[in-house]
């Protein structure tokens, strides 16, 4: 564990992070409710908020609790054992490195390509294209991710992908989920923080329906302790006041359309179904699979994906016990599990949460949050 | 996978730009920015592909922060990490 890493960066402005986080605590006062709980979905601003010590900056008083934010952890089991039913028929599959270690029902890929399948990395979706044009054999991509991921494999199914490549999509769009947790009837979210760069894509407009349903308020913020600090304050004030609003604090980055271009490239490729959420729930419209028109590039319209074979073995009695579907829908956190930094470790993951990189477990691991005990405004 | 990375355009051909990411010189796909491209940009990559032109306002606030993590941060510092993929994720220019 690495507690060095939150004293490691400076702030930019330490006196503005000390007197922001002041204000943090007066706003929470002055809702004059104990907890007050809000809710982020991105592995991303939880890496900053564990690597910049904020949480012990944070009013005691104050929930900010990970959301289903990490891509690699929603992805459903019955979605990772079609990966491994290709991959042990025969298949070459490329996919996202977190995917590799990632549980299905009784394997990884990590696992079947110890036995000898053919499982590659990539970073990128056009590096699973080149594998495609640099060999004749069918090259499957097994395309994870939030819209940010997706509009690349849009891009990549629109720009004549080779005959040899094909698509096994499980994406999945965050805005739909976002409705599914403010409705759980544990669930005590009274605010959400966007992703700066997934609002990049969408515009921060695609929360004005939410927003207006659900009568919780939405800050889209950016990825700097300061940014995520101000995104707070701003969240707890239109908490206090009871305004249910979207305000966008990345104006860097983001524009209530988004990026148009890549919206269209996206619903032209993908078409929103309901699906599981590891762990979760059913979502309704949150998985996005390919759209009838691409068929000859979706995986499932190609290949016959053998899943009994997958499900012949049982699932490991310790990932029983995880609580990872808890911890995304914010009713727990990585210390409520017995199994976390006991048997579930990063070199030895039992649940999703604890293999990625953006897994609330990797990440409370890594940078040892439940440790984190400074002062901000002491931190030079 | 949500954080992308900015880098400096050095040249375009068609729909792929070079670009350089704090000195390492990458492919970058320009399907999905929504506006035009030119050497001397910069733009935000996200698994290979640019999502947003930076507007040159904000070019310097945008920098910072990468370059702290990129100077900064422990070898197998998980965020750092994930700025680091996102680099990998370009094509090799």
């Amino acid at each position: 564990m690495k507690d060095s890493c939150a004293r490691e960066l400076k702030f930019r402005d330490p006196g503005r992070a000390a007197a922001l986080a002041a204000k943090l605590q007066r706003t929470v006062s002055e809702t004059g409710r104990s907890p007050v709980s809000v809710m982020h979905v991105c592995g991303s601003h939880e890496q900053a908020i564990a690597r910049y010590g904020l949480r012990s900056a944070f009013p005691k008083d104050l929930h900010v609790i990970m959301g289903p934010g990490c891509p690699v952890c929603i992805t459903d089991q019955p979605e990772v054992d079609e990966a491994i039913a290709l991959a042990r028929q025969g298949v070459r599959i490329a996919t996202y490195g977190d995917m590799l270690r990632v549980p299905g029902t009784s394997a990884s890929l990590a696992d079947v390509q110890a036995e000898g399948a053919r499982v590659d990395v990539v970073y990128s979706v056009t590096q699973a294209l080149d594998l495609a044009r640099a060999s004749s054999e069918p090259v499957v991509f097994f395309a994870t991710g939030f819209e940010t991921t997706a509009v690349a494999t849009a891009a990549a199914v629109l720009g004549d992908p080779p005959a040899n490549f094909f698509v096994l999509s499980a994406h999945k769009y965050i805005p739909p989920v976002m409705e599914i947790v403010s409705e759980m009837p544990d669930s005590r979210v009274e605010g959400f923080l966007a992703a700066g760069h997934a609002a990049t894509i969408t515009g921060w407009g695609v929360f004005e329906s939410f927003v207006a349903r659900h009568d919780v308020p939405v800050v889209v913020a950016g990825f700097e302790p300061l940014d995520i600090l101000a995104a707070l304050v701003r969240l707890v004030e239109l908490v206090r006041d009871g305004k249910r609003t979207v305000e966008n604090l990345f104006p860097r980055c983001v524009t209530r359309e988004g990026n148009v271009a890549a919206q269209q490239q996206l619903w032209k490729v993908f078409r929103p179904i309901g699906g599981r959420w590891r762990g979760i729930a059913h979502v309704p419209n949150g998985n996005l699979r390919l759209r009838d028109g691409w068929a000859r590039v979706d995986a499932r319209s190609n290949f016959t994906i053998d899943l009994a074979a997958v499900w012949d073995g049982a699932p490991s009695l310790l990932s029983q016990q995880c609580v990872c579907g808890d911890i995304m829908a914010g009713v727990k956190s990585p210390i409520d599990c017995r199994l976390f930094a006991n048997e579930c470790l990063p070199e030895n993951p039992i649940g999703a949460c604890m293999v990625s990189t953006e897994g609330t477990c990797r990440i409370w691991h890594e940078y040892n949050v439940s440790g984190q005990r400074a002062e901000i405004g002491a931190r030079r | 996978m949500c954080l992308g990375v900015p880098g400096r355009v050095v040249e375009v051909h068609d729909n792929e730009a070079v670009v350089d990411f704090f000195g390492v010189s990458r492919r970058v796909r320009l399907e999905l920015v929504d506006q035009p491209v030119q050497p001397g940009d910069y733009i935000l990559n996200h698994v290979g592909y640019a999502i947003r032109r930076i507007p040159e306002d904000d070019i310097e606030g945008t920098l910072k922060m990468y370059e702290e993590l990129l100077r900064e941060a422990a070898e197998d510092d998980l965020m750092a990490g994930d700025v680091r993929g996102e680099v990998e994720a370009t094509r090799e220019g």
